[in-house]
């Protein structure tokens, strides 16, 4: 009931659609895998995310968080549903977004340097500009003495660290992560959140984040989203997080508050957990 | 092992094989040879003739035109094969309709063309040329064909997150991931340009390598025969050596062999 409490309330709070950020609505994604085979990943789902504000979504493995992304960023087309970005509805690529991929997405001919600077150039910023930002962008995470090193040369955290740099120097109003520091060890993970933490509070854009990590999710964002198991996942939660900003990821989780909620959150997710893991076992 | 210890024992590899080979085709063994020099040369011989053909210069005609010959081959069978693989691998619908022909004539031994060739273009370079040019072409046509297609799809959904357009992408992603691929069969594509020329030479020619070996065989000259394959053979490690290091150049983005590939 509680939960359902707070889904009606973030609901009512995210009405106002026109300055939303992100409106997903009824939202269907559905793959063909053979001919006669159609995979639902999502179903109907409902999404509002207010500019400016961080939202995070957690779920069970393969519970088609990512595909939720994409669609936000225009990579996928839903099958029934609108997607709304600032108003206007998504018909192809989201020219507003940034997306922080999950794999490793960076070029892997080009320096660190290029990286970042490729996408200023795309879009017709002389090379000798771009390369003087992506170079401030690189000290901005900690890397510019990394600046001619290929990515292989990098450690994993320092790539993700590039990725960051190479999709905020577009200055996107809205930013999509797809774990993003999954693959990260705890200590990295930890260095990596705050340093977005700051990114962000720089000049706060819309953040989709999503993650299977639930102490991640709640340290980060403003509000947590809960999706079921897939196949035919939903949204089933909402919660807004109590905690005062500006946080430090390492000491918000010492909160009476974080606790309260981790629990609140983590009854109702590890049902859809325990289903998640049935269903991939069945398959 | 040290470099020095290796150094070494390579180079006694050599030296044992040579003094066997002296040894075998100058001094009977229970009375016989084991090694008829008239089949199996000597050392000595083998390399008075080098001697004299480096000494007399007539040697620099021929492999100047082996090598005019090889790098013609390459040059134009890498643009012939990084053309024709980006355009099919940009155009299913064109890759399908070829696909049989291509496998066709990739099967068949090009040696075959060799008398085509020379009755087409001649005994000139030319025809040493097409014949290189069928062997490399559909190297790299495969390289680029497989490259432009195993472009990471993370990384092309990325390019176009940043906003990339379709003439960007080939710029920025399928051009340097087709090259990267093409370079790293750059060895076997050199190496197949030589054999071209010098198989070329061989069936007809007026000069080259394969020209110098050919005659040689005529005339039952068989230190020019072993003259000529270790003029080759070290021809062709010269050519291999300046390839690995255009390689290192080109190649420095990517991780070295063992690293897992980006």
């Amino acid at each position: 009931m509680a939960e359902n409490a707070a889904v009606a309330a973030s609901n009512t709070q995210n009405a106002r659609a026109s300055d939303a950020a992100i409106v997903l609505d009824d939202v269907v994604v559905a793959f063909r895998l053979a001919d006669d085979v159609v995979y639902t990943a999502v179903e109907r789902a409902t999404l509002h995310v207010a500019d400016g504000e961080f939202v995070a979504i957690v779920g069970p493995t393969g519970c088609g968080k990512s595909t939720l992304l994409n669609v936000t960023a225009g990579l996928v087309t839903p099958a029934a549903g609108a997607v709304n970005i600032f108003g206007n509805s998504l018909s192809s690529l989201n020219r507003q977004a940034g997306y922080l991929f999950q794999a490793d997405a960076l070029f892997p001919w080009k320096t660190a340097l290029e990286n970042v600077a490729i996408g200023l150039e795309t879009s017709g910023t002389p090379v000798t500009d771009a390369r003087a930002r992506a170079r401030e962008w690189l000290a901005r995470v900690g890397l510019e003495a990394f600046a001619d090193r290929y990515p292989h040369m990098l450690s994993g955290g320092q790539r993700k660290r590039v990725g960051l740099a190479q999709v905020l120097i577009r200055d996107p109003k809205i930013l999509l992560m797809d774990e993003p520091f999954g693959p990260l060890d705890a200590q990295t993970r930890q260095i990596m959140g705050n340093l977005l933490l700051d990114l962000w509070t720089a000049d706060r854009k819309a953040v989709l984040f999503v993650t299977h990590d639930l102490e991640e999710a709640i340290a980060l964002s403003d509000r947590v989203v809960i999706m079921s198991a897939g196949p035919a996942a939903r949204i089933i939660g909402d919660w807004r997080v109590p905690l005062t900003r500006p946080r430090d990821i390492s000491e918000v989780k010492l909160d009476p508050a974080f606790h309260e909620l981790h629990h609140d959150i983590w009854q109702k997710l590890k049902a859809e957990v325990l289903k998640g893991y049935a269903w991939s076992e069945r398959v | 092992m040290s470099r020095i210890n290796l150094l070494l024992l390579q180079v006694l590899v050599a030296v044992v094989s040579i003094a066997l080979w002296h040894v075998l085709t100058t001094y009977p063994i229970f009375g016989k040879l084991l090694l008829p020099p008239f089949f199996f040369s000597n050392p000595v011989d083998v390399a008075a003739q080098i001697v004299a053909w480096f000494s007399s210069g007539v040697i620099w005609k021929h492999l100047w035109v082996t090598l005019i010959e090889s790098i013609l081959a390459f040059v134009l069978g890498s643009i012939g094969g990084v053309l024709v693989g980006f355009w099919f691998a940009r155009q299913p619908r064109v890759a399908a309709v070829f696909d049989p022909y291509v496998k066709m004539v990739n099967a068949l031994p090009r040696v075959v063309l060799a008398p085509i060739f020379a009755l087409w273009l001649g005994l000139g370079i030319w025809s040493k040329v097409a014949l290189g040019f069928t062997l490399v072409f559909f190297i790299v046509f495969f390289n680029v064909y497989q490259g432009v297609k195993e472009v990471s799809p993370t990384v092309l959904a990325n390019a176009r997150m940043l906003g990339m357009s379709e003439r960007q992408l080939m710029r920025h992603v399928y051009w340097p991931s087709a090259l990267s691929w093409m370079f790293s069969s750059l060895h076997t594509a050199v190496g197949f340009a030589v054999v071209g020329a010098v198989v070329g030479e061989y069936l007809g020619a007026a000069a080259g390598l394969g020209y110098l070996i050919q005659q040689a065989e005529g005339v039952f000259d068989v230190a020019g025969v072993f003259a000529g394959m270790f003029v080759l053979a070290a021809f062709v490690i010269v050519i291999d050596t300046v390839v690995s290091l255009i390689e290192k150049r080109l190649l420095i983005w990517r991780p070295a062999v063992g690293d897992a590939r980006p």
